[in-house]
């Protein structure tokens, strides 16, 4: 018992990372993004192949994944930002399936629906990471949250975290006050895969193989639906929604009824938590801070980008 | 390339349009939902499967596998079914998770319509069981050979029965009064709702009407590709980009798109020779590049952006 629940919580690590990159397009850009999971998977395979067929240094590889995933987002950035929000959504939904055809179809590299296995354990600064080690491995993994927390808030403290808000409210304001709207929302995309790549990476290391399946559409959602839960562009709420969404999602086996309660039911809940929120609290649990200094209250226009207040 | 004789060439086409023509079919709902809300109801193609499933019951309960003399006339009846049951759950979907949202930011609705999606698609595994179902033939599908192009009878009932459904939903909109209420609802709904328009009933309406010729594909493709609780994800999602390929709020730009788009899969595969796993990369490329030449689609007006 105490091992599922040490499991879960290395999950819950990964999954925070995850939407912590997520809640960079869709939280601070406003921009519908369904295909983390393709990053995620993208960095879990770099990382799975690196770490089966060459002996690269752990970090190296943890960085590379990075920046393999973070190409791969530019990459579909470059056609697809310009598209407006309905079909940059329908995009990345088409890129995330691309991405798991390739993973299936491309078996001298990614060895097709077997996925790859046997990957060897990772040494960190001396220590082994044995699966088996849980505790470690807990320590291990939110470590690399509190990194991606840190360095996600900084940055979006920064110039370029203004400019993505700023485009989330209004993109022709944010464009006519020179925000290079293009490159700020690939710049958001890069980022968002680099951590995707990162997650991907810590998830190789861990399971010591890797899957096509794992990487599909529900778990694009699943994403979402812990952005959307915590608080949309709010890192504390997003790492929030993150342990919610996970725990709510195991708590059949955690009570010891998984035999009653059909496989559907973590989908299903999934399904009407994004339904419900949207209608009663779009802003999610928390939401985020909205700056107080607007002289005369508005009228959110039909539409208009994110118009909510605490 | 592959060189292909005449005949070969023709039976791809004939295939192509099959294909298409369902497309078109389920094209249609994205585009009219698309045209007055400017929404893009991802659930589409799960409203679609419960149509199916409906149809499907509908049919064996009556019929059962065997075929019999009256089994084509109870295969119209359970397209009749389908159509009711997608056409209401199109209708209470739209009242429960979007109709709140009309006026929320343009992200809500969309994450609303993802979260419905995934609710029918697992119900429906949860209900029906995730195995496939096999949709019985109601008619001997040996298939015709005419100068060496052979042609199903299925693929002939698929041909005609769009072919209907698209004329008389032309008709309905370009001469009917209700069609004429809808096309104003879509230039400018508040303009329409002055005018005396019932803007929330015509919405209704464009959600039935989408939801039930979205039925009406998924029980013609069933016979073919069994039933299952996510076979309306691809289909939707294909026939979401034949939508936007012929330029998405445009009635007539569904249809090209999605006969287009049809075609184009099959001859990608077969004469081009992409292997037949990549077969949905063809689809979602053409998005993509369609969306980078000319993003109203062929037939679509171009729209600039107010501020």
């Amino acid at each position: 018992m105490i091992y599922f629940i040490l499991l879960l919580v290395i999950y819950i690590g990964i999954y925070a990372i995850l939407s912590l990159s997520l809640n960079i397009v869709t939280g601070y850009t406003g921009l519908l993004s369904l295909c983390q999971a393709a990053f995620f998977g993208i960095g879990a395979y770099t990382s799975a192949i690196l770490l089966t067929r060459t002996h690269i240094n752990f970090w190296w590889i943890l960085l590379l994944a990075g920046v393999v995933a973070s190409l791969a987002g530019i990459l579909i950035g470059l056609p697809t930002l310009r598209l407006k929000g309905d079909y940059l959504a329908i995009a990345t939904l088409g890129f995330g399936e691309i991405t798991r055809n390739v993973l299936l179809n491309w078996d001298s590299l990614t060895r097709g629906p077997l996925g790859i296995s046997g990957i060897p354990a990772v040494k960190v600064f001396g220590f082994t990471l044995d699966p088996m080690q849980k505790v470690e491995y807990v320590v291990f993994v939110w470590f690399f949250v509190l990194v991606t927390y840190v360095v996600l808030n900084r940055i979006m403290k920064s110039r370029v975290g203004r400019a993505l808000e700023a485009i989330r409210e209004d993109e022709v304001a944010a464009f006519s006050m020179g925000i290079n709207v293009t490159k700020y929302k690939m710049m958001a995309f890069g980022l968002s895969a680099f951590f995707g790549g990162i997650a991907g990476t810590l998830w190789t290391v861990y399971n010591q193989s890797v899957n096509p399946s794992s990487f599909d559409f529900l778990l694009s959602v699943m994403l979402l639906c812990m952005v959307v839960l915590g608080g949309m562009g709010n890192q504390l709420a997003v790492i929030l929604g993150a342990v919610l969404i996970e725990v709510a999602g195991e708590l059949p086996r955690l009570l010891g009824f998984s035999s009653i309660v059909p496989p559907q039911f973590k989908q299903i809940l999934f399904g009407l938590i994004l339904v419900v929120m949207m209608i009663y609290r779009p802003q999610g649990l928390i939401g985020r801070r909205v700056p107080k200094s607007r002289i005369v209250p508005r009228q959110s226009a039909p539409d208009s980008p994110t118009e909510v207040s605490p | 390339m592959v060189h292909l004789s005449a005949a070969e060439l023709v039976q791809h086409l004939v295939n192509g349009l099959t294909l298409g023509a369902i497309y078109a079919l389920i094209a249609l709902g994205y585009t009219m939902v698309y045209g007055i809300l400017k929404f893009i109801n991802f659930a589409h193609g799960d409203i679609l499967m419960v149509g199916t499933y409906a149809g499907l019951y509908a049919y064996t309960a009556i019929q059962g596998s065997a075929v019999g003399p009256w089994s084509i006339a109870v295969f119209f009846l359970a397209i009749v079914v389908a159509m009711a049951a997608s056409g209401a759950l199109g209708f209470i979907v739209e009242r429960v998770a979007y109709r709140p949202l009309r006026r929320a930011p343009r992200l809500a609705p969309l994450l609303s319509a993802i979260g419905v999606s995934i609710i029918l698609m697992n119900s429906a595994a949860f209900l029906f069981g995730t195995k496939s179902k096999d949709f019985p033939y109601p008619f001997d599908n040996a298939p015709m050979i005419v100068k060496g192009v052979a042609v199903t009878p299925h693929q002939i009932m698929i041909l005609a029965v769009a072919l209907v459904m698209m004329v008389s939903l032309k008709l309905f909109i370009d001469r009917s009064r209700l069609g004429k209420a809808m096309r104003a609802t879509s230039l400018d709904m508040d303009v329409a709702r002055l005018m005396g328009i019932n803007v929330d009933s015509i919405i209704s309406l464009t959600f039935v009407i989408g939801s039930a010729l979205a039925a009406v594909a998924g029980v013609l493709i069933a016979l073919e590709y069994t039933v299952y609780p996510t076979m309306g994800t691809m289909a939707g999602l294909k026939a979401f980009i034949a939508a936007v390929v012929g330029g998405i709020g445009s009635i007539s730009g569904a249809m090209l798109g999605g006969i287009l788009l049809g075609v184009l899969e099959t001859f990608g595969v077969a004469v081009l020779g992409i292997p037949v796993g990549l077969k949905d990369t063809i689809a979602f490329s053409v998005l993509i590049i369609i969306l980078l030449v000319k993003p109203s689609g062929l037939l679509g007006r171009s729209e600039r952006e107010k501020v």
